[in-house]
């Protein structure tokens, strides 16, 4: 186990290490003590690592992730895992706005609350969350699944692509062309594998799926008032 | 039959045919007319300036012999790796999909022979971009399509763009007749669908949160590369300050005649600055923060000749930024399609729907039959001329002004034309010392 304490070492010598790891390192067990809300903390990896941090995170943890993975034991400051292309990274506790941001692939777990637009313009990550989620989630989600076990509020899936949104509790308001969709064989399979790899104890036929109607795909002067 | 004299049929200035045509169309469509382009109204120009060249008490240098540097370092500021370019001209911020795979190529070997940068666009960077630019400019978009951390890396300089001229507080919109399968592979998207680019980024909001966002993309990229902020000329000097504030070193400033691939008419045509009433007050942040030269200045927006890049420069810009000048040099609205634009119901010259990928030279298409018609060696080959000649004029103008660099010129070697001019680009009224808003009324 390697341990980097931030109250002594600055960001960049600790991205630095991080970043070093070749895919075939046997250094793969990092830990970070006393992140006390630093931004950008184990940003921009690309090794199959995994990297406790021990504490909550600012801005931007675990930015642009691949391949490794990434525990924060206390909650993350906004726009954890944005852009992550693939890997695990793990929240135990809250997760502020934007969690998932843009994220072209891996899973992104978040065991308490994410804030608002969570999954934001999502291209293929996978997001589960165990508590509930932020106005305007999801926003022009293009590709990926969002899983929230608890409730999401107003707004979710405004102007959605073909992310599938799939919800155990309430959806306070659908944005403009999501609507709620037939949960077929496929997706009952696809989100009971989201929630085997997040650890989350949730009957997949308690959710319900929601979807892009595809409306708003090609502008038309009929649809112009969901702009 | 009648002789009483008959008056003369008299258009209106307030319902000209121009606006009665668009009230039919919007009528006969129902959806605002989009096009490609800047800002096509007169406004307060480069033109509108002159240099007042060397005298008695200005020392000119021999033309063609003395020397008159042209070199530009651009991000000297805190990445480990600032980019040096032979020529104060790069190319602007053009995107595969809006532009063509040959078109790219073209830009790149073009710039590349002229000693200097060429950029990415929305829709991330292609193998061939990166191949055929010596120096590359990654954007950093709202939408993020195609971003990965991989080809940050290799980028060489990143640009993060908050806003453009044509449509500052817009976003952007790819329509579905160019989503071809290779340009919605690389977006994440289906094929023919209208691609929509969010005006806003998705997770940072204000200039607090974009300097935690820089310090993200710098340890991301061991702190090497040049960082720019690209802004629209909405409120210049704000905007300058706050990018400042936030960490660039360097500032892109794109007036309201720089170009789009596609957004509303109406948007490019009322909303932002002419790029001649964005540069002093850009420049004035800069000095007020004591930062001009320290962070760079690249100002785009309806540079034409090289007697606009040495009027920018001028006004205190440390290098300029051509996009549609540059497509107009590889052969876009080339007259020689004339029959082809009359077709489309334009003229060579005016077309401006590059959104729906028809274009007869080739260059804002996807159609491949459209594409082979454009020749990227020779299209590279005229671009470094055209970028060659406005090198020369610049450093023309700057030896008359006693320039050994093209940085040495200064507000001092302008006067201009008009009263507008003078207020904009804060020099005195030719043949006069008045300043407008300056110097009394």
């Amino acid at each position: 186990m390697q341990s980097i304490d931030l109250a002594t070492t600055p960001l960049r010598e600790l991205n630095s290490a991080l970043q070093a790891q070749a895919a075939l390192t046997n250094q793969t067990e990092w830990e970070i003590l006393n992140p006390k809300g630093a931004h950008a903390i184990a940003v921009g990896l690309d090794a199959p690592i995994e990297v406790t941090v021990k504490g909550s995170t600012g801005y931007y943890c675990a930015g642009m992730n691949k391949q490794a993975t990434v525990k924060v034991t206390g909650s993350a400051g906004p726009g954890v895992a944005e852009n992550m292309m693939s890997g695990t990274v793990i929240i135990d506790g809250d997760a502020s706005q934007y969690a998932g941001a843009t994220g072209h692939g891996g899973l992104l777990v978040i065991k308490g609350n994410a804030s608002s637009r969570c999954g934001i313009s999502m291209k293929g990550i996978d997001i589960v969350v165990h508590g509930n989620i932020g106005h305007m989630s999801a926003f022009m989600a293009q590709s990926g699944n969002l899983v929230v076990l608890g409730d999401a509020g107003d707004a979710l899936g405004d102007s959605l692509y073909e992310a599938r949104l799939f919800v155990r509790g309430s959806v306070k308001s659908l944005g403009s062309d999501c609507i709620e969709k037939e949960m077929r064989p496929e997706h009952v399979e696809i989100l009971r594998d989201l929630l085997d790899r997040a650890g989350a104890d949730a009957d997949p036929s308690e959710f319900k799926r929601y979807g892009s109607a595809r409306k708003l795909y090609n502008f038309h002067v009929d649809h112009a008032g969901a702009y | 039959m009648d002789k009483t004299p008959q008056t003369k049929p008299r258009d209106s200035w307030t319902y000209s045919p121009e606006i009665n045509a668009e009230i039919r169309r919007a009528a006969d469509t129902g959806i605002y007319d989009i096009r490609g382009g800047g800002a096509k109204r007169r406004v307060p120009h480069f033109d509108d300036l002159l240099f007042l060249g060397a005298s008695i008490s200005r020392y000119p240098l021999e033309g063609y012999r003395e020397k008159c540097d042209t070199s530009v370092t651009l991000g000297t500021r805190f990445a480990k790796k600032p980019i040096e370019l032979k020529i104060p001209v790069t190319i602007a911020g053009m995107s595969f999909g809006a532009l063509s795979g040959p078109a790219k190529e073209a830009l790149g070997r073009g710039a590349t022979l002229a000693g200097t940068s060429t950029t990415t666009g929305d829709g991330g960077m292609t193998n061939e971009e990166r191949g055929h630019s010596q120096k590359l400019v990654y954007q950093y978009l709202p939408s993020r399509y195609g971003m990965n951390p991989d080809d940050l890396r290799r980028a060489d300089a990143i640009e993060i763009v908050v806003g453009q001229g044509a449509k500052p507080g817009g976003g952007g919109m790819l329509l579905g007749q160019k989503i071809t399968e290779r340009v919605a592979r690389m977006r994440n998207l289906p094929m023919g669908i209208d691609q929509r680019s969010a005006c806003r980024h998705p997770d940072w909001t204000g200039p607090d949160d974009l300097e935690i966002k820089i310090l993200e993309i710098r340890e991301i990229t061991n702190w090497e590369k040049p960082i720019y902020i690209k802004i629209g000329g909405a409120r210049p000097y704000y905007d300058t300050a706050l990018a400042v504030k936030a960490g660039a070193d360097v500032v892109v400033l794109d007036g309201m005649q720089g170009g789009t691939a596609a957004t509303q008419d109406v948007f490019i045509e009322n909303v932002g600055q002419p790029t001649l009433a964005c540069i002093r007050p850009a420049v004035k942040a800069l000095q007020d923060l004591g930062m001009h030269r320290k962070v760079q200045l690249v100002v785009s927006g309806g540079i034409r000749t090289g007697a606009d890049v040495a009027k920018a420069l001028a006004l205190g810009a440390d290098a300029v930024a051509i996009g549609t000048a540059a497509l107009v040099a590889l052969g876009e609205n080339d007259p020689k399609w004339a029959s082809e634009y009359a077709a489309l119901g334009t003229t060579a010259d005016a077309y401006d729907d590059w959104h729906e990928g028809k274009d007869p030279a080739g260059i804002t298409t996807q159609n491949p039959e459209l594409m082979q018609r454009f020749d990227p060696i020779e299209g590279a080959r005229r671009l470094r001329n055209y970028l060659a000649v406005l090198t020369l004029e610049c450093q023309t103008i700057a030896r008359a002004c006693g320039k050994s660099h093209v940085h040495n010129l200064e507000p001092e070697d302008l006067c201009a034309l008009t009263i507008e001019a003078a207020a904009m680009a804060g020099v005195p009224l030719a043949g006069t010392s008045w300043v407008p808003g300056q110097s009394g009324f």
